[in-house]
Formats: C-alpha cells, structure tokens, sequence
C-alpha cells in the first residue's frame, strides 16, 4: 500500500493557503450535478453536510440515532480551543500548533496541525454567527477559561454544554439545508457496507432500523464522520449506541486503519460502582481548573476525607508537577492516578482519587463555584447521591477518546479514492494524545472548512463511470449484509449480545487499557478470536430482522468490535515504545513518565486488511518534525 | 429491591399495544435505564423479545431517552432525564408503570419508542440563522450583553426530549418551539430573521398535529432542563407581531 500523505512543503504558516490556491475547483453549476453521501451527523458530519449543501451539492446524510441532533458530539462539556488571543496571554496559531503537536506525543503531522489552529479562528466567528451563545465578559466580550496541557486560556465554552451548544449551530444549518431540499436526511439508518467500484467509493449499504429494510445509495464520493470506537472497551464515557461499524466495514473494503492503539483515559470521570453498570460518565476536565486532585498520603487510609488533615494528603500532581499541576495533560493525569491507586492510596472503592473543592469554595464562593459548574456538580450528585460542595467528587480515569481511526492524507482521503474520513473517525491531528477542548475543534475544521475544499479537487479531476443500484458489487454488498442479519437470527444460542460486549471490553480495559505489557497483549491475541468464535456459535438475537430490533443492531456493532479489538492489541504490541496514551509498562523513564522511540517509531502505522482470517500488513507512514523538535515532554 | 412493573408493549406502529406486567430485582446504585438493561437480560434469557426504548448518552444531554412514569414524564425526580435518574428514589416493592411518550404528533414505533421527527420538521421550518460558512465576522465583533447571552443559553439548553409535548393535555409543541425562537430571539445575530422565524416555525407545529398551549404549564413541570413558560409568552409575543408587521408574509405561511 502506497501512503501518499500529500501534504504541501515549504514554510509551515502559508502551507494551506497555497495548497488551497492549487485544489481544483468545481464550477458552481456543475456541484449540483455531483452527491455526496455523508454518514454521521455529529460536529464533523454535520458541519459537512451543511457546508456540502451550502455550496450547491446534493447530500445525503445518515445517522443511527432518531434526529441529527443525537449525535454525541452533544456530550461534550468543557470547551472548544482557539488561537484568538483574546485574553492577551500571549497565545497565538503557532502555540497551539505547538501544544497539539507536543500534547499528541509528537505522533502527528506537522502540516494538518498547523491547519487546524489557522482555522480554529474561522470556527468561532462561524459558530458565534450561527447563534451559539458563549460565555460572555459583562462587557459584552468572549470570555475564555485554561484547560489541561496548555499555559493560556484559549478555550471557549458554553456553561458545561459547549459539544451541546455547536452541535445545535451544525444541526440548525444542516435542518436549514434539508429545508431547501439540499440535504436529504436518513434518521435511525445505519449504514452497513461500504461500495467500491472500480477501486473508488460509490455508495454505501444501509439498513432502516424502523422497517429493517436493507437498501443501497449510490454516490460521487462518501464520507464517514461515525466517530470513535471508545466502546470497545464496553464501559467508556461514549453515548451507547456509539460503534465502529462504519469504518470497520471501510477497512475491509480498502481503507487502511491508523494507530488504533492510541485511545484516550480522561482522568475525570466517576467511578464504576457496580457490575450492572452500563456507561461511565464524565467530569468536564475544566473542573480541573479549580478542584485539586488528592489521595491520602498513607495506603489503606479509610477515614472520611473531611478528617484527613492537609499534612496527611498527597496533592500528587500539584506535587509531581509543579508547573503544571492539576492541569496536566489527560495522559499524565491518568496515569498518575492509576499510580496512586496501585500503591493502595485509592479511596472509595479503591480506584478513585478525590477531586477537591474546597480551596476554591473558600476563594471564590459557593455561589462563584456554582456559576461555574452548576450543572456539573449537579450531574455529580444525580449520579452518586453524594453532595459535591460539602464532601470532595471521587473521580476515576475511564476511555473517553480514541485518537486512532481511518488513515486519511492531507484531503481527509482514505487510503479508497473517493472515501474521505472526518471528526473522531480518522486518525489525522491529535497524535497520542488529544489534549481537551481539542476534540470539537477538529470536527468543525473538518467539516466546515476543510473537507469542502478538498472534495471539490477530488470530483473535478476524477472522472465516474455512470452506475446504479443493479451493478454486481452493489448486489454484492447488499447480499453480504442481509446474510449477516440472517446468520444472527438464526444461531439462536444462549448469551446474550452485552455479555459478550461486557467480556470483550473487561478484556481490552485489562490488557490493552491505561497501561500496557507484551504478555498481556499476548494474551488478549490469543483470547479474543475465542470469544469471537463463542460469540458466533452462542449468541442470542430473539425477533425478525424486518423490525426494529435493537439487539440485532447490537449484534452487528459487537461482531465488529470483536475483530477491531484484535487489531488494536496487534497494534499496540508492534509499537514498543510508550507515546501519549499508549503506555507500554517496559518502556518507561526512571520516574515513570511514557518514553518513546523516535528512531524506530516516528510513523504513524496504517494496517490494511489482507483478508479474512490473516494477519493485517502494517504500512508506515514516516513523520518528521521540522518546526517542534521532538523532545521528551515535561509538565514539571 | 423488588419492583413490579408494567410496561407499554407495541410490536409496530400498525399494531395495538397493551400493558404487560413484569417484576425485576434491582438495586439502588443503578440508573432506570441500567434497571430496564437487567429486565432486558432476563426476558432475552427467557426467550421473550426485550423491551425497546430509546436512549444514547445516558448523560441527560442527547435528548433520546424519555417516557412516562406513573403518568409523569421522565419520572419523578424533577430536573431529570430518566437515563439520570436513579433506583434510590423507589422502594422495593413500588409498582410502575412505563408508558410511551403520548401525543399524535409522536406515533409510537415500537414499545416505548417514538417517532420525534415533527421536532426536527419545526426547526427545517426556521430555527435557525442563515449564515453560511465562511461568511462570518470576527466573533467579538458582536458584543452580547452577558444577561441576554445568559438567558439565550437558558432557552438553548433544551435537548428536544418531547417531554413538554408528552405532559401536555392538549400535546402542544410550545415550550420547545418557544424555546428555540427566546434562544435566537434574544441574540443580535437573531434579528433579522426573527419575524420569519416565529411565523414559520408556529405554521409548521400547526400542520404538525400538535395541540395548542392554554398555559396550563405540565411542560415547565417536566422540563429536565428547567426551560421556562416564559419562552412561550415570548414566542406569542414574536409571532403577535411578525403578524402585524408582515400581514402579506403572514397569510400566506399561515392563511390568516
């Protein structure tokens, strides 16, 4: 496989703007004569389809949910990040492009980075025009507040609801579209199969989960913007419904996979009470902006909190890292966590730190903690019972971000011509770690303004044959996807589909989770193609498949994360080096911070499927850094 | 905890639907929605078809979750979705009853799901601002004052559940419709589609089926993020005078 990242030379602040100058255009009365097919209707794929619609395509989008609004982009709290320099703290596009490409481990690209912070700029003018109302100075100004692995504030935020706030901005412009007939809209549809024709994107398979009609649409070119595949780990701050099915089914049909093994642990989330649980659920890591993270300084220290003195609690990360402190990065912070929990020091159940508010409470007020984090401390509260202003949180890392996905070069094209990957789902910007506030930025630059131009480039200089939905390769996938829906039905076995969900993701969190070793990667190789074998013979789907059948939706999601688990232990047994939120245990530094091997892994790895049942071939696409020097990264 | 419930058991849109009752043990740490996940393990063990409800983020923000409750939408706890509320608010031993959310502009698909689509219709209709990509100026140069961005972001918050609609006795649209005209309404970018935007949006609940508001005020009740009736006497007062200002406009999108 030939990994054409296309990215453009020369000096790194007018790299895009000249590659954009270069990009065919496609004339404005010709786009209506080209349809996109986009899938997902998050930031990225909303933000898309909108954009698409907006230049005069025709569009197409699908998601799995019953409104485009669903999509969990909406999850997102704390904020979305931007080179304004309103606050005059010396931020500019060129310390951001610094602190993503350092935050990331130095696992990224140099060029698509420095496009992200140049418009990250564009999408807060785009989202404040929309009427995304953000938070507000009294005079009438943007206001901004600092997150994790960054010195200045540059995020903008809307209360605890930012992801909330520009998710309605990119879905009231995509229901403007579906208005004006531009944009036709496939709620509860789930796409199931990728078409290539002629080693090019055509269209997809999709099943109705209302009526379970399975059906094909065909297209010019198909983007996915289906997001991460967080759930495989089963318990995870992901909505429930979120799956890699979309891009599994791409990588089979030809798009390579990139860096599956860098998935994000955000520090800050509540703890796992109970085996019944069925999602974790997040605290914004803004909270870190003004609770202090702490565990009792002897193991085994069962008294209540409120009777630990000061002197008899080790304020871990204030103390590790001073410069830093509670806003390290969510790796650091993660890790440092697990760290004090091993030692014994955990609280509650064991595996939970305390997140303090008490210091800021006595600084700025009940009432200034609470106009900063009512809602979450109320969500807190819903969730635990426990009163967040008088005793502190208990927070627990837990998977929360997967920064690998779809290998896509500098177009957002897969490695399948005419296949693009936007948002969460492609690999591109955050290398091995994504820093917060991060997340949102991206889909929107992907979907708003980058992705657009791209295409365009694309279709002007591609010619497509004229097909339709009675070609052999469309008949094909469609008969795939019906014969997978008939063989669930039919196994009739005994367990039913979480379970095997439940087993899968204890497995992955064990071997392949916040920390990592050969002999347990190893193990889990050798475990998970037997629980997919189980899976096969012993699962349990009741009802028909021309309904609405949610454990058959289920099945498919499960079936796929159960071969895409296997992929990410491969990968992260093949990297033998500790970057971002991959921490291999045998490589690390003599105080324990993650340590990488740019000699021999400076490459971001693109897997290409080689058929059912053979191991995947590892591409490498080398990365070199000409701007931030690869150092060691220090919070201290 | 032992809990007996009955629940709303529909195949399809085109069926009759009847209550089934069934009892679940629990415990007081879990979420409704994780007490339901354990029925729905027994039933799929016992070779019964499991209950379908909607639900996503189970964080309260995605909006997909919601039914009734002893006839009280998203349950008892006020302020809350049911995908965040929890099992230590019952006692062994309570009966409930789930019903789906109940409104004709909201058919019910299959057990307690149903078909919210007639949301979305009403914010295609004009709940938004047309301002395409690209063309936007920098983002302090509208200044907002911080009270009107506070009380925008107030009516912005809801998550289009279909609450309101379901604790309505006469199934009105108002408090989510009313909701997004404050949220636009109140910001500078709104204007110069607000006239518009109120008429539009009030003629498609119309066609959509949905009853109209007499103030009785269940969906301020109800509401899990405590949207206020005041962004009903918002919409009226738009739409009073996109009314008189547009008389033309005005006939023709609703034929007064």
């Amino acid at each position: 496989m030939d990994l054409k990242s296309k990215c453009p030379t020369g000096p790194i602040e007018t790299r895009w703007d000249r590659y954009r100058f270069e990009l065919k255009l496609v004339n404005p009365a010709n786009k209506r004569k080209y349809n996109i097919i986009v899938v997902g209707s998050g930031l990225a794929g909303g933000s898309a389809s909108a954009t698409l619609a907006e230049l005069g395509y025709n569009v197409k989008c699908f998601c799995f949910q019953d409104s485009p609004r669903r999509a969990h982009s909406i999850a997102a709290q704390g904020g979305i990040n931007a080179a304004k320099n309103y606050q005059n703290d010396g931020d500019s596009i060129y310390r951001l492009f610094y602190d993503t490409v350092k935050g990331g481990d130095f696992r990224a690209r140099e060029s698509n980075v420095y496009r992200l912070a140049q418009i990250s700029v564009n999408i807060i003018d785009q989202c404040v025009a929309q009427g995304v109302p953000f938070a507000r100075e009294y005079g009438g100004t943007l206001t901004n507040r600092s997150f994790g692995g960054a010195q200045v504030s540059r995020t903008f935020y809307a209360r605890g609801q930012t992801g909330q706030q520009l998710l309605i901005g990119a879905y009231q412009a995509l229901e403007r579209q579906i208005g004006l007939g531009k944009v036709t809209m496939f709620p509860r549809t789930e796409m199931l199969d990728l078409i290539v024709i002629d080693g090019k994107a055509r269209g997809i398979v999709v099943r109705n989960l209302v009526t379970g009609k399975v059906e094909s649409h065909i297209a010019d070119a198909v983007v996915l913007g289906t997001g991460g595949y967080g759930n495989v780990f089963y318990l995870s701050t992901n909505a429930k419904g979120s799956n890699c099915t979309a891009i599994w089914r791409a990588y089979k049909r030809g798009a390579a996979m990139a860096n599956p093994c860098f998935t994000q642990i955000h520090p800050t989330c509540i703890p796992v009470s109970g085996d019944y649980q069925s999602k974790l659920t997040l605290m914004s890591e803004s909270l870190r902006n003004d609770g202090r993270i702490w565990v009792p300084k002897k193991a085994g220290d069962k008294r209540p909190p409120n009777q630990i003195p000061d002197s008899e609690r080790d304020y871990y990360l204030e103390r590790r890292y001073p410069s830093f402190g509670n806003l390290v990065p969510r790796d650091v912070a993660s890790r440092a966590a697990k760290a004090v929990c091993d030692e014994g020091r955990g609280v509650g159940t064991g595996l939970g730190v305390y997140l303090d508010f008490a210091d800021a409470i006595k600084r700025l007020g009940k009432q200034g903690v609470k106009e900063r984090y009512a809602n979450l401390f109320d969500m807190y509260e819903r969730i635990t019972g426990e009163n967040p202003y008088e005793v502190p949180m208990r927070i627990y890392p837990a998977i929360h971000y997967t920064m690998g996905g779809l290998w896509v070069d500098y177009n957002l094209m897969t490695t399948v011509p005419g296949l693009y990957s936007i948002g969460e789902a492609n690999f591109s910007d955050h290398g091995a770690n994504r820093l917060g506030a991060s997340a949102l930025m991206q889909g929107l630059a992907d979907g708003y303004f980058v992705l657009p131009y791209t295409i365009g480039d694309y279709l002007a200089n591609t010619k497509l044959e004229k097909i339709d939905e009675s070609h052999a390769a469309v008949r094909d996938a469609e008969t795939s996807v019906a014969r997978q829906t008939k063989r669930f039905l039919e196994i009739k076995g005994k367990r039913t589909v979480a379970s095997f969900h439940r087993e899968l993701g204890k497995l992955i969190w064990d071997e392949c989770g916040m920390a990592r070793n050969e002999a347990g990667l190893k193990r889990a190789l050798s475990t998970i193609p037997e629980l997919r074998e189980e899976f096969w013979k012993n699962v349990s789907v009741l009802g028909s498949g021309e309904e609405l059948n949610q454990s058959l939706e289920n099945a498919g999601r499960v079936a796929d994360f159960l071969e895409f688990g296997e992929l990410m232990c491969l990968d992260a047994l093949r990297r033998n080096e500790s970057c971002g939120g991959h921490f291999r245990e045998e490589f690390q530094t003599p105080e324990g911070e993650a340590q990488r091997n740019d000699d021999l892994y400076s490459y971001a790895a693109a897997w290409e499927y080689a058929g059912e049942g053979k191991t995947p071939i590892l591409n490498k696409e080398p990365l070199s850094f000409e701007y931030v020097h690869p150092s060691q990264r220090s919070y201290k | 905890m032992k809990l007996t419930l009955h629940i709303w058991r529909q195949k399809s849109s085109s069926e009759t639907g009847k209550m089934i009752p069934y009892t679940v043990e629990a415990n007081e740490h879990m979420s409704f929605l994780e007490m339901l996940d354990v029925l729905n393990e027994d039933l799929n063990a016992r070779g019964e078809e499991p209950v379908a409800f909607d639900h996503d983020c189970r964080e309260g923000i995605c909006g997909s979750c919601g039914f009734m409750i002893n006839g009280v939408a998203h349950g008892p706890q006020p302020s809350t979705t049911i995908c965040q509320l929890h099992m230590r608010h019952f006692k062994s031993g309570d009966t409930l009853y789930l019903e789906p959310w109940r409104a004709k502009a909201f058919p019910v698909i299959r057990d307690l799901v149903v078909d919210r689509s007639a949301f979305d219709r009403i914010i295609a209709a004009g709940g938004f601002v047309s301002v395409p990509t690209g063309s936007a100026p920098d983002g302090n140069d509208i200044l907002i004052p911080k009270k009107y961005a506070d009380r925008s972001m107030d009516a912005a918050a809801c998550i289009g559940c279909g609450a309101c609609v379901a604790a309505c006795p006469n199934a009105a649209a108002a408090l989510f419709t009313g909701a997004k005209i404050s949220h636009l309404g109140l910001l500078p970018q709104g204007q110069p589609e607000r006239d518009e935007r109120a008429l539009k949006m009030v003629a498609q609940v119309k066609q959509e089926m949905f009853g109209s508001c007499t103030n009785i005020g269940e969906c301020e009740a109800v509401c899990p993020k405590e949207i206020k009736l005041e962004v009903i006497a918002r919409m009226n007062r738009d739409y009073l005078r996109a009314c008189w200002t547009n008389r033309h406009e005005a006939q023709r999108t609703d034929g007064i």
